[in-house]
């Protein structure tokens, strides 16, 4: 309805709450478990579904278009730097899909405090962070300003 | 009113605030800290930076990568390709400054742990075209957000800005933002010396096809709300190219992408009786845009319009033609793994209509139409060029500042710089924010002034929707339906049905005239009274008031625009029945607007575009 959850599955945790792009699960105040409160607003994403730590929350497609009977599910696993996919259609046929979602341990990003402060005169040029050695060649392009043709206006 | 009498006041104080934390917001609070090490840098975004904007579900390719160091494209030639795409109008010098630091951002992405596939025989990366790279990109997003984390002194996700703050102790000098958390409702007023506006194009400000529970599936994020231009165009700031909507020509129901298996996988359309049909077609247009024809590859719009023209011709359903390609195994894995890295919906359609594309052509549709700035269109603020060769007239300041001092921009949210897509919104928030860096040294203590008469008025119109609501519901019974307010949904399925109906949506085939826009502008000035009554039952549905707002005021400009220039510049795209031929004497120029906050007037003028290569 895009997404749904499972009445015995979800315990209230609230991740999805957190994670969801389009702020549409929230937390029942009678039931104390996630919901959809507007799956008009879903994009299918499935942000809230790789991030439910219960595999509570499942998705139905658009009422308007997807006949019933069909699942997409997916489990991503961090650790093993995998997401999988089991994919089943209406008439019973399924599909089965892995693929690498990192190749570096998590948290392991360098911040751009860990570089050598940049000189002063690096200010004014055109150079970015970590430039010219992060882009493979020997300096940056430029153009020549004499190189600019006015169309007509 | 115990709930407003608990509301908090935040303020918070920073060099550089950048608004919005996708894909450009990440690549500007990175490159912030790199240049501005004793600044302090935050980041306010509206979800949560893990996964918003558009690549919060993920991505399977990188759209724009040169591959300098094999020598496989250069930055000159991604500015003809993106000119050419765009039937000749984009800002080159910010093109090409994207292009020439791109590379660099892609092999950062790499070493952060992207993976990226290689080519067994190169072991370059592997191409999906002469531009994408293919990537496993599920993670893309939580990535880059754990860049931008290590990068931001803080990062504050779920506030919602709705405006900027201007100087009140210089004029057109932004001075910070204000917003409020969706879910304390505290009122946040950020007082910046620099804003860099990141935030995300728009979905929803035409009709989508599909209108119940699907109208979440557009092919743009529904959480993209026009915030790119709203929040320039508050300021003043002069827009860009804002008639230069997009239409996608995509898998049907699921938006899901073609790129892939037109470029990859080698799949082709073909119509209902199995003929291919664009010949024909482009044969016919060279009547009314002459040359521009005959660009290779074809521009993307007069795809779309060989696509329309067959589909009204009868000859529909056009159909991928799939079943020879996805025999092989490989490439049947490449085809699934495509949409559940990026577009998971187009999978669920699939699964839920039985269609497996190794036994049948799947359905082709193209889109209502978006306004965005970093895909084959490049609607947007107007900003300043790279100071080493941008001409006179491209360079008021820094790089990527607009015409408001200090208001920086990036993404979506900048102008004429079309094909940039993921590595190229990153890329050019990198660019913002260096400029932004050197702006904030620059000013030394000469810091921006926030007046408390506009922090008092502005906490005063974010949270009137509540307050509305709150009043209104007592004269009704219950149910939706109230003499004294809208709802956020009624406000959002009127302006889609205005923009629709007259502006050049799908029911009109995209066409509009002069009279059509007329009669949308006044009933989009009509709207405009109307959400002054907006009601809000809650944070959530007071998230929903505003983004409903900042896509009022980007439909306002895109009409504006499309009345201006009076040729049809991109069949496919929209076309004027008015003016339907391309016309170079008059409009090889791009179209700039500006808003007026305090007559809420429009202005108009053409400005002229530079060719960098002939």
């Amino acid at each position: 309805m895009p997404t749904f959850v499972y009445m015995t599955r979800c315990d209230g945790c609230g991740y999805c709450v957190d994670i969801c792009p389009s702020d549409i699960m929230h937390i029942d105040e009678t039931y104390r478990r996630a919901l959809n409160i507007e799956p008009n607003f879903c994009w299918e994403c499935y942000s809230c579904v790789k991030a439910c730590p219960q595999n509570a929350i499942d998705v139905r497609g658009y009422a308007d278009f997807a006949p019933m009977g069909h699942s997409v599910r997916t489990l991503r696993e961090e650790e093993k730097g995998t997401i999988s996919w089991k994919i089943k259609f209406r008439d019973g046929r399924e599909k089965n899909f892995v693929s690498p979602i990192r190749t570096t341990p998590w948290g392991s990003i360098k911040p751009p405090t860990d570089y050598d402060a940049p000189k002063p005169d690096a200010f004014r040029t055109q150079e970015l962070a970590h430039e010219p050695e992060a882009l493979h060649i020997d300096k940056l392009p430029a153009l020549p300003p004499d190189r600019l043709k006015r169309g007509m206006l | 009113m115990a709930l407003f009498a608990r509301r908090k006041t935040v303020y918070v104080d920073s060099d550089i605030l950048v608004v919005g934390g996708g894909m450009a917001g990440c690549g500007a609070t990175y490159e912030s800290r790199y240049w501005g090490r004793d600044l302090k840098i935050v980041c306010v975004e509206k979800a949560n930076i893990e996964r918003s904007g558009a690549v919060a579900q993920g991505l399977y390719a990188i759209n724009c990568y040169m591959g300098m160091q094999w020598g496989e494209n250069q930055p000159e030639d991604h500015v003809r390709y993106a000119r050419n795409d765009l039937m000749g109008l984009v800002r080159e010098d910010l093109g090409y400054d994207i292009a020439r630091h791109v590379d660099a951002t892609v092999h950062k992405f790499e070493e952060w742990g992207l993976p990226i596939m290689k080519d067994p025989d190169t072991g370059r990366y592997q191409r999906e075209g002469k531009w994408q790279i293919m990537i496993h990109g599920e993670s893309y997003k939580p990535l880059v957000a754990e860049a931008a984390r290590k990068a931001a002194t803080e990062i504050y996700n779920r506030i919602m800005v709705t405006h900027l703050l201007m100087d009140s102790s210089r004029p057109n000098r932004v001075a910070g933002a204000v917003g409020f958390n969706v879910r304390t409702g505290d009122y946040y007023v950020f007082r910046a010396k620099a804003v860099i506006v990141c935030a995300g194009g728009a979905s929803h400000i035409f009709k989508p096809r599909a209108v119940g529970e699907g109208m979440g599936r557009t092919w743009y994020a529904p959480w993209s709300s026009a915030s790119a231009y709203a929040l320039p165009i508050l300021a003043g700031a002069k827009m860009m190219q804002m008639e230069n909507r997009i239409v996608l020509t995509r898998f049907k129901d699921g938006y899901g992408p073609v790129g892939a298996y037109f470029l990859h996988l080698k799949t082709y359309t073909q119509n209902a009786y199995g003929e291919e049909f664009e010949a024909r077609w482009f044969a016919e247009l060279r009547k009314t845009i002459g040359d521009y024809v005959d660009c290779h590859p074809v521009p993307t719009c007069l795809r779309n319009h060989a696509f329309l023209e067959e589909v009204k011709a009868g000859r529909g359903p056009i159909r991928m033609v799939t079943k020879e390609a996805f025999q092989d195994p490989h490439k049947e894995t490449v085809g699934w793994e495509n949409f559940l890295g990026m577009t998971i919906g187009q999978a669920v359609v699939w699964a839920s209509q039985n269609i497996d594309p190794k036994h049948i052509n799947p359905e082709l549709t193209t889109s209502e139409p978006y306004v965005m700035g970093s895909h084959a269109t490049c609607s947007g603020a107007w900003a300043s060029g790279p100071s080493d060769y941008a001409p006179a007239e491209y360079q008021w300041g820094y790089n990527r500042m607009m015409t408001v001092d200090g208001l920086f921009g990036a993404g979506d949210t900048i102008g004429g710089t079309a094909h940039k897509f993921s590595s190229g919104s990153f890329t050019e928030g990198r660019i913002a924010a260096k400029a932004a860096v050197n702006y904030v040294n620059d000013m030394g203590r000469d810091g921006p002034k926030v007046s408390d008469g506009d922090v008092e008025a502005f906490g005063k119109e974010i949270f009137k929707p509540l307050e509305t609501y709150r009043i209104g519901r007592n004269e009704i019974v219950g149910g939706t339906v109230s003499p004294s307010y809208l709802l956020p949904l009624h406000g959002l399925q009127r302006l889609e049905k205005i923009m629709d109906d007259y502006v050049g949506g799908i029911s009109t085939h995209y066409t509009t005239n002069s009279h059509l826009l007329t009669r949308g502008l006044e009933l989009l000035q009509m709207l405009r009274e109307d959400v002054a009554y907006l009601g809000a039952e809650d944070l959530h549905q007071l998230q929903r008031a505003w983004e409903l707002r900042h896509r009022l005021l980007a439909s306002e400009a895109v009409t504006h625009h499309t009345m201006f220039r009076t040729e049809t510049r991109w069949p496919g795209y929209y076309y004027r029945a008015d003016h339907p031929k391309l016309d170079d004497d008059n409009w090889h120029c791009f179209t700039l607007s500006r808003y007026d906050g305090r007559t809420g007037e429009w202005s108009m003028e053409k400005a002229p575009v530079y060719h960098i290569i002939d």
